[in-house]
């Protein structure tokens, strides 16, 4: 049995000088989808701000393939975060560059290749998510869902081991945010990625996610983790309303 | 309002805002038709009412309602809550009893107090990010002359393009009316001493040591040192820089450098530039107003102008450029993640960058006027 990619030890997170979630503690298989969910304000996106290693965690750790991602030298935690590929919530595109430029940047500060090369790469990335004329165009003008598509596709552009996705869903159409949900898939079962996925759209819960792991604002840590059916089923009583509720909706 | 503290069950409410009573052995508090959400006064409350425990709202004798008077009722309900009683609510029309517990209900909720920093407190942490910030754009800016970090040329031309050619007609006005400024007041107090003769002179050291540089540090710091802080502020909103973090990109050297050196490139320009405009803008009151000739006027300006009083205003002019970009940089780094935060991050480069360069104009005056320049 292979190890996890990433452990997540007796981990505590902070947002604005107050702890939101502590004494996590789980691992990420290799391969799996598994989505962060709860309800809004319990810190699924400062949990993932952390498993990226852009915040110091108030206490615990985080290990990527069996490396600190937050303790020792910058050099070599840069180069374990360039094996993630990161999809922010609000697209987070270069708003100065082109979508193509969005794309060959970490291409050509981090790989050997030519500009040919890095501009196929690209090209190709933007065609995956169903952008491929958009080569040239800035961020400001795409729609919503071209953007968050825009943002997948460069989170792929180093063909990252590891998918972090920031509610990929948020503010799309169902129709889209099921064909972003239909892309992750894809690329789980084509490219092999590890994905996690924050989110409060259930649907996309179910639709993604091998397993989900529910945090509770109240009482500030991880109340289950597990396939979404086993939890809508046998899970805690508010981890089942939660679900059942937004489920049913 | 009426008050009444005797058992008074059967009390009339009919024209009463509120009246007291202890009904079945509770104490309650009837609210008339003529209540109409005033405000609510602690005086009049029972002094029995502290050891009562519970207390009943009947609203049977209320009669129209709306959001005001609801909201009225809610923060009675609270203020007797807040008083440790249990309060019971009774015969309010329909639809206000359940906003009422929808309105209890949001209180859990809450979300906790942001931790409030004391001032003191505040200006030491603002401190030491600003001085690790000094120290990461030093480290960037060794590891970019030693090779080890790249600056993108298309980046510092466009900040280049930014900072030069658009900021240099407001330097050239602002300068040329200080050189007139400058030279009617020192062309009067020379006057009175009959040594007009070296209003030129004044008027040239005064603009190539002090006043372009100083000048053209304010102006950039309102038009660029501003425009760098809102561009990397929104940047940080829009999580663009952590975008850069993730990828192992140093947001220092690649987006601090770039505006630094653009601002560094620029600046002996801008001050030539301003410098030149004040002493050919002096010229006119010294010819108009003190009668110096326009060929005296030049001579005389040569003749004061010295290789130091040239080096001396351009490494002033460039330590306020730095100053400028460094302000604007650090704030657009530092700034919070929203749309308000752009704003406030604009606002306090603009303020920084003023301070710091008043007081390293006043610090290298002294400086070099210490060791004999």
């Amino acid at each position: 049995m292979q190890p996890p990619l990433m452990q997540v030890q007796g981990l505590a997170v902070a947002a604005g000088g107050q702890i939101v979630q502590q004494g996590l503690d789980f691992e990420l298989r290799r391969g799996e989808v598994l989505v962060v969910v709860g309800p809004s304000g319990c810190g699924k996106s400062t949990l993932l701000r952390h498993l990226v290693g852009l915040e110091q965690p108030a206490a615990g750790r985080v290990l990527f393939d069996g490396q600190d991602l937050h303790r020792g030298a910058e050099a070599p935690r840069a180069a374990l975060r360039r094996r993630f590929g990161v999809m922010f919530q609000a697209g987070a595109l270069w708003s100065s560059m082109t979508l193509g430029e969005n794309l060959m940047l970490p291409l050509r500060l981090f790989t050997a290749l030519d500009a040919g090369e890095c501009e196929r790469r690209a090209r190709f990335k933007l065609a995956l998510v169903g952008l491929d004329g958009c080569f040239g165009l800035l961020p400001a003008q795409l729609s919503g869902g071209m953007r968050k598509r825009a943002a997948l596709a460069r989170a792929l552009a180093l063909d990252p081991e590891l998918l972090m996705l920031d509610e990929p869903g948020s503010g799309l159409d169902p129709l889209n945010a099921a064909r972003l949900d239909e892309l992750v898939l894809h690329l789980r079962q084509y490219l092999g990625t590890t994905v996690v996925m924050v989110t409060h759209e259930i649907a996309s819960v179910f639709a993604v996610a091998d397993r989900a792991l529910f945090l509770d604002p109240q009482e500030r840590r991880m109340t289950a983790i597990g396939s979404p059916q086993e939890l809508l089923a046998h899970g805690p009583a508010a981890v089942r309303a939660f679900l059942g509720r937004a489920a049913a909706t | 309002m009426t008050s009444s503290h005797s058992s008074a069950a059967a009390e009339d409410i009919e024209g009463a805002a509120l009246a007291w009573g202890v009904e079945q052995g509770v104490w309650t508090l009837r609210l008339g038709p003529a209540w109409a959400g005033a405000a609510f006064d602690d005086a009049a409350l029972p002094a029995a009412l502290a050891a009562a425990g519970c207390v009943r709202i009947d609203g049977h004798a209320l009669g129209r309602w709306d959001a005001g008077l609801a909201a009225a009722l809610w923060m009675l309900h609270e203020r007797l809550r807040q008083r440790g009683l249990q309060v019971e609510l009774s015969g309010l029309p329909a639809g206000l009893g359940e906003l009422l517990v929808l309105a209890q209900a949001g209180e859990a909720a809450r979300e906790p107090a942001a931790a409030v920093r004391p001032a003191l407190g505040h200006a030491l942490h603002e401190g030491r990010l600003t001085i690790a910030f000094f120290g990461e754009v030093l480290i960037a800016l060794a590891r970019w002359l030693g090779g080890a970090a790249r600056v993108r040329g298309g980046d510092v031309l466009q900040q280049l393009d930014q900072t030069g050619p658009r900021s240099a007609p407001i330097v050239l006005l602002s300068c040329a009316l200080v050189g007139v400024m400058l030279a009617y007041m020192a062309g009067a107090q020379l006057e009175r001493i009959g040594a007009q003769g070296f209003l030129a002179g004044v008027v040239t050291v005064g603009m190539v040591r002090e006043l372009a540089g100083l000048m053209t540090g304010v102006i950039l710091s309102g038009r660029v040192g501003a425009a760098f802080a809102a561009q990397l502020a929104t940047m940080r909103a829009g999580e663009e820089i952590d975008a850069l973090r993730v990828l192992g990109v140093d947001p220092v050297a690649h987006l601090v450098l770039p505006r630094l050196l653009a601002l560094l490139l620029m600046a002996p320009a801008l001050l030539a530039f301003g410098a030149l405009a004040g002493i050919a803008a002096g010229a006119v009151p010294a010819t108009l107003v003190y009668g110096i000739g326009a060929s005296e006027y030049l001579q005389q300006s040569l003749r004061a102008l010295t290789a130091a009083h040239l080096w001396i205003g351009l490494v002033k002019g460039l330590l306020y450029a730095a100053l400028v970009a460094l302000a604007g940089c650090r704030e657009g780094l530092h700034a919070g993640r929203s749309a308000e935060a752009v704003g406030r991050a604009t606002t306090a480069a603009v303020v920084k960058a003023l301070v710091w360069i008043v007081t390293a104009a006043c610090a290298t005056t002294v400086a070099f006027t210490a060791i004999g320049f």
